[in-house]
């Protein structure tokens, strides 16, 4: 039993770990470009805004579930199979970029616009303020959104069981729910529960840190 | 020199300046005082390139500011350190690195010794040695406008824009950002453009001052010409009344300024005339550490012209309200 525990546990971190990487990689450059062109941006414009928005708000707005299943062929085409761990990867990588673009695109926006000013009443240009001045104000605000990322994407990877993503939430599905292993069940919740806070956790204190 | 010529600013058809000529002298202090909304700051950021204007021309030492030339106006903007009321600081740097920020937007190498040594020597001018490296959330305003102006000069700028650098905080803390100021407009000879709604400030260190009502400027002169003497619109921004005059008899109000405020002149006036009057309002101020004042008595119909003469004599400046 310990065996499939620990297995799940490793699957859950992977397909966690490498779908929060890819997400705020990926996630970072609609939410740059939606800073920027925002009403009160650098460079404002209504209408590259308001398409990336619309696609950020229409990708955000399917149930994971559903993603999952409809984006099958592109993840396939990306990992070179549909089914298993990395596979997994794909949907949840997916339904995450919207969601970190959303959320740093708030978080840079929050910045001081006084701020923002004087770094222009000195001369710099714009590539310069957003990097030396948004995204450093705003890193703990952006920490923040991962740590919220990072605990809905372990929920999201339960769901990922369903085309054979393995970890956790499948463990405690099928072991523990369907073969009525109530061991299971509650074991997989307890790590769940603890991966939870501990990330939590290490989130306040990284905010504290840096802010 | 900066020079204004005919400057004309609109936000979505609200005419903010209108016809704004000013020209300024290297090395002065020069204020811009009115009221809230009277477009004080959008003067200033016009001047640094932040806003652009709709027509007329600005010019610092002979170049045009213009929006759309990018790189010749970041050149000009180098030129221009700028102050601001909330300090705009990045909370998440140091003392030390908040002054540094500005030679890392021009590519200046901050760890080289010339460059270590100007930022420390800029913290020491502005007294902020012992919080090098404080965040700003640990400083008190005071200290925080004080970063700010180090932060402002570390580009070596010809002219420092404040815009209410001193409204957001107390009488004895503006007192000493004021003379902060005067201190690098003295030693370092950087013209000093202040933006204000503080009577305070422009006396205590301006030497020449617009007054800006509705985007137009109704009165410029030395501060004391301005507010000693004060036209309709100054005298309302200053909000003064002098209070209940007599209605019988005739109420002259006289002016002191440079030359005729150290004379006793209203004892002797009694004296050498042989006749009483008596006084109903008046008010002395400092200017950059010079008195001025002004002063209403009340006199009988008779005594008017006498007294006149005498004033005029002694030329000190009146008027008959
Ligand atoms: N970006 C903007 N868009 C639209 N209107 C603006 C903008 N900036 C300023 N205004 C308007 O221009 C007018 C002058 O504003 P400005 O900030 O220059 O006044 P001010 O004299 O500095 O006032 P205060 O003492 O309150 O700072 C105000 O009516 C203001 O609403
Ligand atoms: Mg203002």
């Amino acid at each position: 039993m310990w065996e499939t525990i620990i297995n799940a546990a490793g699957q859950t971190f992977y397909m966690v770990f490498w779908s929060t990487l890819l997400s705020v990689i990926i996630g970072f450059v609609p939410a740059v470009i939606l800073t920027l062109t925002a009403n009160d941006g650098l460079r404002p414009n209504k209408v590259v805004y308001e398409i990336l928005s619309f696609i950020v708000n229409v990708f955000r707005s399917f149930p994971f579930i559903i993603l999952l299943i409809i984006i099958i062929p592109f993840t396939r085409f990306v990992a070179g199979k549909s089914i298993g761990t990395t596979a997994a990867i794909v949907p949840l990588t997916v339904s995450a970029i919207p969601y970190i673009a959303r959320i740093f695109e708030t978080s840079l926006r929050e910045t001081d616009k006084g701020v923002i000013e004087a770094a222009k009443s000195f001369g710099a240009s714009d590539f310069q303020i957003i990097f030396r001045v948004y995204i450093k104000e705003s890193i703990p605000r952006m920490l923040n959104g991962v740590v919220l990322l990072i605990i809905s994407l372990i929920g999201y990877s339960a769901m990922a069981g369903t085309v054979g993503g393995g970890g956790l939430g499948d463990i405690a599905i099928r072991y523990g729910y369907q073969r009525y292993n109530t061991e299971y069940l509650v074991i997989c919740s307890l790590i769940l529960i603890v991966f939870v806070q501990l990330i939590q956790m290490l989130g306040n204190h990284l905010y504290k840190r840096l802010s | 020199m900066i020079e204004l010529i005919h400057v004309k600013k609109e936000f979505d058809n609200l005419e903010v300046l209108s016809d704004i000529s000013i020209t300024i002298n290297d090395h002065e202090i020069y204020g811009i005082i009115g009221q809230s909304g009277a477009g004080k700051s959008t003067l200033l950021r016009c001047i640094n390139g932040l806003v652009s204007y709709d027509s007329g021309e600005i010019r610092v030492g002979g170049e045009l500011v213009d929006i759309k030339d990018k790189k010749k106006l970041s050149l000009l903007q180098k030129r221009m350190g700028m102050i601001f009321q909330n300090f705009n600081l990045l909370n998440r740097l140091d003392v030390y690195d908040n002054v540094a920020l500005p030679m890392k937007f021009w590519g200046i190498d901050t760890k080289s010794p010339e460059a270590i040594k100007k930022i420390k020597n800029l913290i020491e001018l502005v007294g902020l040695s012992d919080k090098m490296h404080s965040l700003p959330r640990e400083l008190s305003g005071g200290q925080k406008q004080r970063v700010a102006i180090a932060r402002a000069l570390v580009l070596d700028p010809e002219i420092l824009l404040c815009d209410e650098a001193t409204s957001a905080l107390d009488p004895s803390i503006t007192r000493e950002i004021l003379s902060l100021l005067q201190k690098i407009n003295k030693e370092m000879g950087i013209t000093i453009i202040v933006v204000t709604h503080q009577m305070e400030v422009v006396k205590q260190i301006c030497e020449r001052v617009s007054f800006l009502k509705d985007g137009r400027v109704l009165a410029e002169g030395k501060p004391e010409e301005l507010f000693i003497k004060p036209i309709k619109e100054v005298k309302q921004f200053l909000q003064e009344e002098s209070g209940h005059l007599p209605s019988d008899g005739v109420n002259i109000q006289l002016f002191f300024t440079d030359e005729s405020s150290d004379e006793p002149v209203i004892t002797k006036m009694a004296r050498d005339l042989n006749i009483d009057y008596s006084i109903c309002w008046g008010k002395l101020e400092d200017f950059r550490s010079n008195v001025f004042g002004s002063l209403v008595i009340n006199v009988k119909n008779e005594d008017q012209d006498n007294i006149c003469r005498y004033l005029d004599d002694k030329k000190v400046l009146w008027e008959v309200l």
